[in-house]
């Protein structure tokens, strides 16, 4: 096919681009978590009467 | 357990490109998700049940992480019918830039976070809908039906019509008629649509062993069924303005498109022609959304419905 140096470099370049992706989506799904958490907890203190 | 052609699928033997993180988005079917995004969102306001926005955005977007898994899950265990297809067989798995087992591994895991977190944050009811929805075209539909009868995209179709239920279900822990009156419209809407589809596609279905309705019955029987479905689909489109759903404007458009769908429908029937099954797949597609953004813009703006008396 192509010079194998290419190659090589394109596997690099698309693995990097993956593990960006994965990390994007891990952030994501932390902040997620915790956006979902405050709300659901502000919900119960109001329900509650706690404040 | 599993078909093994499908699983150990051998994309074309020799050094295919390197996964690129967009071959994983391609997995998801962005352009299914953003149909069910819509109707999902619609179910979720037609509730009208007053919501917080956090949650409402997190229930719309674990439905749709959810249909995308879904179709991670269709394209792995398909990839040997996508090969065959001129439609299908630049995906990812057939053209061997995502291995099968990673499709399936991305499934499996974005369907666990969805429904774990819809049932978590939400309500178990739109979690529990999820998860069929997820269940019945994954198994039922892909596994199950599409290789083995000519109803298959009828029954299967369910699993398209179900994101309404959902979105409703999450904003208010309830599934009612009138969610299950929208699940109906999708659910008719399907056979017709995705079989004027198929007219055009040529002997694409045939090639992949696929029994799809105009390989298994012929051209005429298609056409008739068509006809018969959108017949069906009519009523239920009207159904919203009697049983206090949608308003004037959804009536009109109910009535008016739906006039214009048997017609179109009738047309394709008596001409035999492909153009009219291109046309009947374009206004379908146009119907479908109109009904839904009626419904949509009638409840965002707090027009009343209609709540007919037959």
């Amino acid at each position: 096919m192509s010079d194998p140096k290419d190659e090589s470099e394109a596997f690099r370049k698309a693995r990097n681009g993956r593990n960006i992706a994965m990390l994007i989506g891990l952030l994501a799904f932390v902040a997620l978590v915790f956006v979902v958490t405050i709300a659901r907890l502000g919900g119960n203190v109001v329900a509650s009467n706690g404040f | 357990m599993l078909k093994t052609t499908a699983s150990e699928f051998d994309p074309a033997a020799g050094v295919a490109a390197p996964a690129r993180w967009q071959d994983y988005v391609q997995l998801l079917k962005p352009r299914v998700m953003s149909l069910v995004i819509f109707t999902a969102l619609t179910g979720l306001v037609c509730a009208n049940v007053p919501l917080n926005p956090v949650l409402a955005g997190m229930s719309i977007l674990c439905i749709a992480v959810g249909a995308g898994a879904s179709g991670a899950l269709n394209m792995w265990y398909d990839a040997d019918i996508d090969a065959k297809m001129r439609r299908t067989r630049d995906r990812p798995v057939p053209a061997g830039r995502v291995q099968g087992a990673d499709a399936l591994a991305l499934g499996l895991t974005l369907s666990l976070f969805a429904v774990g977190l819809l049932g978590v944050a939400v309500n178990v009811l739109a979690a529990g809908l999820l998860a069929f929805t997820i269940f019945f075209y994954a198994v039922v539909y892909t596994m199950w039906l599409k290789r083995s009868t000519p109803q298959n995209i009828v029954i299967g179709g369910l699993a398209g019509a179900l994101p309404p239920a959902v979105g409703w279900a999450a904003a208010s822990g309830t599934a009612p008629l009138n969610a299950w009156l929208m699940v109906a419209i999708i659910f008719f809407w399907t056979p017709p649509h995705f079989w004027a589809l198929s007219l055009t596609t040529g002997d694409d279905y045939e090639r992949a062993g696929v029994p799809m309705l105009p390989v298994a019955k012929g051209e005429p029987a298609t056409r008739l069924q068509i006809l018969i479905y959108s017949l069906i689909l009519i009523p239920f489109a009207l159904a919203p303005a009697f049983t206090g759903l949608g308003g004037v404007a959804y009536l009109a458009i109910a009535a008016l498109g739906g006039a214009a769908f048997v017609a179109l429908a009738a047309r394709l029937f008596l001409t035999k022609a492909r153009t009219d099954a291109k046309r009947l797949f374009g206004f379908s597609i146009f119907y479908l959304f109109t009904l839904f953004a009626a419904l949509l813009v009638e409840h965002l703006a707090g027009l009343k419905p209609l709540a007919l008396r037959i």
